[in-house]
């Protein structure tokens, strides 16, 4: 604890008001170098005649997106672009996620399993997956999936009605009568003479970018989720047995509850990172945000302004996955005493 | 209170309870070993017993189900030198030694000295020296031209070293008496976190030229080191900042109590001891810089994945053995991703040890 002695009062309160004077002239310069940048961009913008501004956002796009859950055409406006970029980016990382999760948590209690071969197994693939870069597996996949497999015209049958070939995946899909809510069927895709036709089909693409995002990060869950088991005190798991508790139980009842407090923290900032990194789509051509932007990019060469765009929205994904897991994290949380 | 340690059990018997003590626990083993053996039996098959391990396309081409090592035999320099001039390319091998020497040694707790920062300084200086030449005879490199292993290397020690003092700014402001520091920094902060590397490794290297004064354009290469060290600021500050907290608020009061100012306490008495704490954090993050650098191939320089394409991606005869490509690059990232992450688990474990004694 610093006192101020009555002598030292004037010092402290010149002290204080010199903090504030050097505190206004902080904000200032960054203000101002901000603003000089700035206007020195679109001075040389301008001296280059190139146009800037968000205009184009309304003009019609020129480019066909190939895949996804919005239809669009290439009349279409820039913004609605955009949307379809960003329900691809959403249509990529909830699946990735939910493997992720599902997978990385059974590796991470494998490594803890009480077992050696297994423990060895799981340890394997997270040392493996994790010093590898998730592009180069990304790439790796992609290269798999369009060069190794066989043509469509011979597509594997891995399950009755899921068909795998260099042209994607193939799924039975729920079949909807128009203005019907409820599926009247299942539509089972067919080999036909030369490609596999109905049903739900994935694209090579899409299926790259998902299993590299899922297998990549579960590797960092199976981590988390060991840690979080690994800080519940021995003594917990002692009781549970103590209270007879079969080992599946003792896990599910007694030692996650408690590990979810350590792991949920950790988890957001993955989930994070994994909606940030299904920005690598870019690499094989998957239409998502990034994507997106970077044709657009090349048709209307704004970069700025593309690139605005991609941040504006990845910043406000992050914000509401941050929001939505603090929410989660307050429901597990330890309750103080009140 | 202490019980009696149960006997020491020989390992061959312990294995064997571990493995076959219960009748599910063996089958589980039995069913693991199986499943294991199945598959490395197939790897090895593919990888050693089939494979081809000459430089020869047309052996390549006849093997059906065998690995095509011949692909790593035949490009390799490519896919480590990217397009840099093949007959002076025993110069980047030599810049990869040194940087690889200076990063061993700095590893070693006991060489955290004061000399080690002059060295570093001499380490990079002789790797710029090397790579683009122009001096002493060698001939100009433009950094067009630098690619591969190199590239990868430089790029994440050139960022980090760039991002540290921004960093150390951050985390430093982010705990400042004014809020105007604060909110500043955590700002930024923030910001940067929030985003993906790409956007932000496009914008550098779209933006900055708009920024440089007329008539002269920064090269790509620093572009996109003014985006990663940028980007990667963000991360070290709240791994510095993570350390600044967990130096106990004593040693400050301690240090303000024999008279030191404000400035000396942080640079003497907080850092020194914050930043010992969080190197096994620090290293884990070089892993993932060095991970991240993989990205700068989008906006078009030849680093060890974007040296790939360009070895095989030109190439009809080698462009099927793609997948053996990856595979070595896979490698290559892996020895050093996965040394650095077992030193900052040693790291780790020897400074617990330290704090305990």
């Amino acid at each position: 604890m610093r006192t101020s002695s009555p002598g030292s009062s004037r010092a402290s309160r010149r002290a204080v008001w010199r903090g504030r004077a050097l505190q206004v002239l902080l904000i200032a310069a960054v203000a101002g170098g901000a603003f000089w940048l700035v206007h020195h961009a679109l001075e040389t913008l301008r001296a280059r005649g190139v146009r800037s501004g968000f205009d184009f956002l309304l003009q019609s796009a020129g480019f066909e997106i190939s895949e996804g859950w919005l239809d669009f055409d290439s009349g279409q406006p820039f913004w609605r672009a955009f949307l379809a970029g960003l329900i691809n980016t959403v249509r990529a990382a909830v699946p990735a996620a939910l493997i992720a999760v599902a997978f990385g948590t059974l590796l991470g209690i494998g490594r803890l399993a009480p077992h050696a071969l297994l423990r060895g197994l799981c340890a394997v693939y997270v040392d493996t997956v994790r010093n590898v870069p998730l592009l180069v597996q990304m790439l790796m996949l992609y290269f798999a999936l369009t060069q190794l497999l066989p043509d469509s015209m011979e597509a594997i049958e891995l399950l009755p009605g899921v068909w795998l070939s260099k042209g994607g995946l193939a799924l039975p899909w729920p079949l909807r009568e128009p203005g019907a809510f409820w599926p009247s069927g299942l539509d089972w895709p067919e080999q036909g003479g030369f490609n596999v036709t109905g049903g739900a089909a994935l694209s090579p693409e899409y299926l790259a970018v998902v299993g590299a995002l899922a297998l990549y990060t579960a590797a960092f869950v199976a981590e988390i989720v060991r840690a979080g088991i690994a800080s519940v005190s021995s003594g917990q798991k002692l009781a549970a047995q103590a209270l007879g508790l079969a080992p599946g139980q003792q896990l599910r009842i007694v030692v996650l509850p408690q590990a979810l407090r350590v792991i949920v923290p950790s988890l957001t900032n993955q989930l994070l990172s994994l909606t940030k990194n299904s920005s690598l789509a870019v690499a094989v051509g998957y239409p998502e945000l990034v994507s997106v932007a970077n044709t657009s990019l090349n048709a209307t060469g704004r970069a700025f302004e593309c690139i605005a765009v991609v941040m504006l929205v990845y910043l406000l994904l992050s914000l509401a996955i941050s929001a939505a897991m603090n929410f989660y994290n307050a429901r597990v949380a330890l309750r103080g005493w009140q | 209170m202490s019980t009696a340690p149960p006997p020491l059990a020989s390992a061959s018997k312990r294995w064997t309870a571990e493995l076959f003590g219960s009748p599910w626990r063996a089958l589980a083993s039995v069913l693991l070993l199986l499943a294991i053996g199945w598959a490395a039996m197939h790897a090895f098959d593919w990888a050693v017993l089939h494979a081809v391990f000459r430089a020869d396309a047309e052996a390549c081409r006849a093997v059906r189900h065998g690995a095509c090592w011949g692909v790593v035999a035949e490009k390799w320099r490519p896919m480590l030198f990217g397009r840099y001039p093949y007959e002076a390319q025993w110069r980047p091998a030599v810049a990869v030694v040194v940087l690889s020497a200076v990063t061993l040694l700095s590893a070693w707790p006991r060489s955290w000295r004061w000399w080690l920062l002059p060295l570093w300084v001499v380490a990079l200086a002789l790797f710029v020296v090397l790579m683009r030449g122009g001096v002493a005879g060698l001939a100009y490199v433009p950094t067009n031209r630098w690619g591969g292993l190199p590239l990868t290397i430089g790029l994440a020690v050139v960022g980090l070293a760039m991002a540290f003092p921004l960093a150390l700014l951050l985390a430093l402001g982010r705990r400042s008496q004014w809020p105007a520091a604060r909110a500043l920094c955590a700002t930024y902060i923030e910001l940067v976190r929030g985003v993906p590397l790409i956007s932000v490794l496009f914008m550098a290297s779209f933006l900055l030229p708009l920024l440089w004064p007329a008539g002269w354009q920064p090269d790509v290469l620093v572009r996109v080191l003014a985006g990663l060290s940028l980007f990667v600021a963000a991360y070290l500050a709240e791994i510095i900042r993570g350390g600044l907290q967990a130096v106990p608020r004593g040693q400050t009061d301690a240090a303000v109590a024999l008279g030191f100012g404000r400035w000396p306490v942080q640079r003497d008495i907080v850092l020194p001891q914050a930043l010992r704490l969080v190197v096994p954090a620090l290293t884990n993050n070089v892993v993932g810089t060095l991970k991240d650098t993989s990205l700068v191939t989008v906006v078009g320089l030849f680093e060890l994945t974007g040296a790939l394409g360009l070895a095989l991606g030109g190439d009809p005869t080698w462009r099927p053995f793609y997948l053996e490509g990856y595979l070595f690059l896979a490698l290559v990232y892996w020895v050093m991703c996965f040394g650095l992450s077992r030193y900052s688990a040693w790291l780790e474990r020897r400074l617990g040890a330290g704090n305990r004694a």
